[in-house]
């Protein structure tokens, strides 16, 4: 059985037919067709798959998709304005935080998630807002100079 | 100290060095950091088929029947896939190169060899539905005994894992059951060594773990080709793959890769592909075959869990005069690439040491674990693990410092290695030395004079421009060095006798720069195939 469900996705209003217990994941990739959001465990461990719900970070891939109607729902697709890219995918460049990319779209929205309650956090709180989040490519340091670049507003001023 | 050997790779470097030292953003990063780049999911079709695998159970048992009906019968159940339909249904990964014999079914049919081999596939309209045809099947399994040990696999009597190879280890040349080293006499060395130092290292499988797992889509295209999106590391080997055991020539493939959610090793297997082709083809849709996280872990290969004995015969005054190896690789109960593993183990040992009597025994053992394949550096890594544990140990035992004891048996310029080649463009000392510098670690001054140049200045087992006398003592603070026969260094001639001459003092100075290069490359061996016993370039 299909269910109607209606949120807002980077602030645009969207609405799908879900699978009855159909998670936010695959709602997202294959009915919106948000192709940002990756899927890497599909059991909650990774965080590849993060998102965020009404400005907090969730794994889409064990969020009940219908639970999500008339929430808001952001993915690192949306965080772009136009040509202008957010803070964080400018520092995340400038940092070379990106190897094979897959965990970054995750890894981009548990930042922003810290950035957005706390935009002076301090290195402990960078680690602590992505140790959800995996990267096998192992570039935690890059990632963690990137944030902190981001939240100071130097990711531009850097050669 | 430090100097750029320009004669290194002269014929290939570029002194304008205009890239480094500055940043040079990549392609696919404005991608990465916005969600678009497309990795082989990433592509979307009408009317998407998605393949499942039903997997053994058991790590050893054999087939006794399978009943698919009622899966067959199952909501929205296209098609069930069986070992028989698959066209070639048995494969090995390096049979492209004609390495190795076919040993790998797709699809098992009479028995299964190890935890989570495929056995049967379901096509269905959605990945739910197929998962809930799987739980439909009825297989039922004779479980026979295993054995998961590489050691007790080699054991008369041992279960046999593999059907082509039944002695349970890979055939190289169809003849040789492990890769073999012999240089000089290890067993006389050890007669006469101050020292010996017998251990045992045991590495374990790694998972690679890619976030993105193995997957792969395969799509009819209106030309009677098929057009397949990849998380593969390696498109060709893959659609060569794919090619055989579909029966089909290559050209009818259309391979699409390059973005990679991570692989590390663990995509160049052709797990997926092969039987997402022929699922599109026995139902004319596009057909996704992902696999799971808990598949990636069971049946995507790890790297193997090698078991490795090093046994060393040293001096008092730090030099190793033999060196004695048995490697085990475990393979899991097929080949793909881990017979290749073995191959660069033992043209690794005995690490970058000049050693005048070496002795190894590389083995890929069949196990009934999971199929082991390419890491990073597979082969290499775990055997270089145990050896610079057994050179700390070593410089433990003969109380050196370990950086100045691995300086002491470096390769020199003009050595020759266990391999029968002379060492080449040697920079250990050189590196030692400048992390020493880099590390503030103390090197005493004729550690810090040494030099990876001819002879190196210093004497040691097997090095040095007068290969047939008698080391002298080295620089160590060693007691009084024990009488040593003379080692062995080179292959064409045995053993010489002590030489009558007093050896000279050791060098006070760097080696001066060796006479000027002949004209033309200098740099590197020719390079040499192992696999093909082949020179290249």
């Amino acid at each position: 059985m299909k269910t109607p469900v209606q949120f807002r996705l980077n602030g645009e209003e969207v609405a799908a037919f879900a699978e009855s217990g159909a998670n936010l994941l695959d709602v997202l990739r294959e009915s919106v067709g948000d192709l940002s959001v990756k899927g890497g465990c599909w059991q909650g461990t990774c965080g590849t798959c993060t998102v965020l719900v009404d400005g907090a970070p969730r794994l889409s891939c064990i969020t009940l998709a219908e639970s999500c109607a008339g929430k808001s729902i952001e993915t690192a697709g949306g965080l772009r304005r136009g040509a202008e890219l957010h803070p964080l995918q400018s520092a995340f460049m400038e940092r070379f935080a990106a190897q094979c990319g897959y965990c970054t779209p995750g890894m981009l929205m548990a930042a922003k998630a810290l950035l957005d309650r706390n935009p002076n956090p301090s290195r402990e709180e960078v680690v602590d807002a992505i140790c959800g989040n995996i990267c096998r490519c192992t570039g935690y340091e890059p990632i963690i100079a990137a944030v902190l670049d981001a939240a100071r507003g130097d990711s531009r001023r850097r050669a | 100290m430090l100097e750029l050997r320009k004669d290194i790779f002269a014929d290939e470097r570029d002194d304008n060095l205009k890239e480094v030292g500055k940043p040079t953003q990549r392609q696919d990063m404005l991608g990465h950091v916005t969600g678009t780049s497309a990795y082989y999911d990433d592509h979307r079709f009408a009317n998407l088929l998605h393949l499942k695998i039903l997997r053994s159970p058991h790590a050893h048992a054999r087939i006794r029947s399978i009943d698919d009906a009622a899966a067959a019968r199952a909501p929205g159940v296209k098609r069930i896939i069986r070992g028989a339909d698959v066209p070639v249904n048995l494969n090995t990964l390096l049979s492209l190169i004609q390495f190795g014999k076919d040993d790998e079914p797709s699809l098992a049919t009479d028995v299964v060899r190890y935890k989570g081999e495929p056995v049967v596939a379901v096509v269905a309209t959605s990945e739910r539905a197929a998962l809930e045809a799987l739980a439909l099947i009825r297989v039922s399994y004779e479980p026979l005994p295993a054995v998961f040990d590489v050691e007790e696999a080699l054991k008369p009597g041992a279960v046999s894992v593999n059907a082509a190879y039944p002695k349970n280890t890979f055939e190289y040349y169809n003849k040789y059951d492990h890769q073999k080293l012999r240089f000089g006499d290890a067993d006389a060395a050890f007669a006469q060594a101050d020292i010996v130092l017998d251990e045992r290292y045991q590495m374990s499988p790694i998972e690679h773990a890619p976030t993105e797992t193995n997957g792969s889509i395969a799509v009819p295209d209106t030309n009677g080709r098929f057009i397949v999106y990849t998380s593969t590391q390696a498109l060709f080997f893959s659609l060569d793959t794919a090619a055989k055991i579909n029966a089909m020539p290559s050209n009818q493939l259309h391979f699409i890769g390059g973005t990679v959610g991570g692989g590390f090793g663990g995509k160049v297997d052709t797990l997926t592909e092969p039987l997402a082709i022929l699922a599109a083809r026995l139902t004319g849709a596009p057909v996704r075959h992902r696999l799971s996280r808990h598949e990636e872990m069971q049946f995507g290969s790890p790297r193997g869990g090698e078991r490795i004995y090093i046994k060393d015969g040293i001096m008092r005054d730090g030099r190793i005069i033999a060196r004695k190896v048995r490697a085990y690789f475990d393979s899991g109960a097929y080949t793909r690439l881990s017979s290749y593993a073995a191959v660069k183990c033992a043209a690794h040992i005995p690490g970058p040491y000049t050693i005048p009597n070496v002795s190894a025994d590389v083995y890929c053992v069949y196990t009934n674990r999971t199929p082991a394949t390419a890491m990073r550096g597979f082969g290499v890594t775990a055997l270089d693990f145990g050896l610079e544990c057994q050179m700390d140990k070593g410089a433990v035992a003969v109380g050196m410092d370990p950086l100045e004891y691995r300086m002491l048996n470096a390769y020199r310029d003009g050595d020759m290695k266990a391999h029968r080649r002379e060492a080449k463009n040697c920079a250990l000392i050189e590196c030692a030395q400048v992390a020493a510098e880099k590390a503030s670690w103390p090197l005493r001054d004729e550690f810090r004079r040494m030099s990876s140049r001819t002879g190196g200045g210093v004497q040691r087992a097997g090095g040095g421009a007068d290969r047939t006398r008698a080391p002298a003592p080295a620089p160590a603070p060693a007691t009084r060095p024990a009488p040593v026969t003379p080692q062995r260094v080179s292959y064409e001639r045995p053993a010489a006798a002590p030489a009558q001459s007093a050896p000279p003092p050791p060098p006070r100075t760097p080696s001066p720069p060796p006479a000027v290069q002949p004209a033309g490359s200098t740099h590197g061996a020719p390079r040499f195939s192992s696999v093909f016993g082949t020179r290249r370039r």
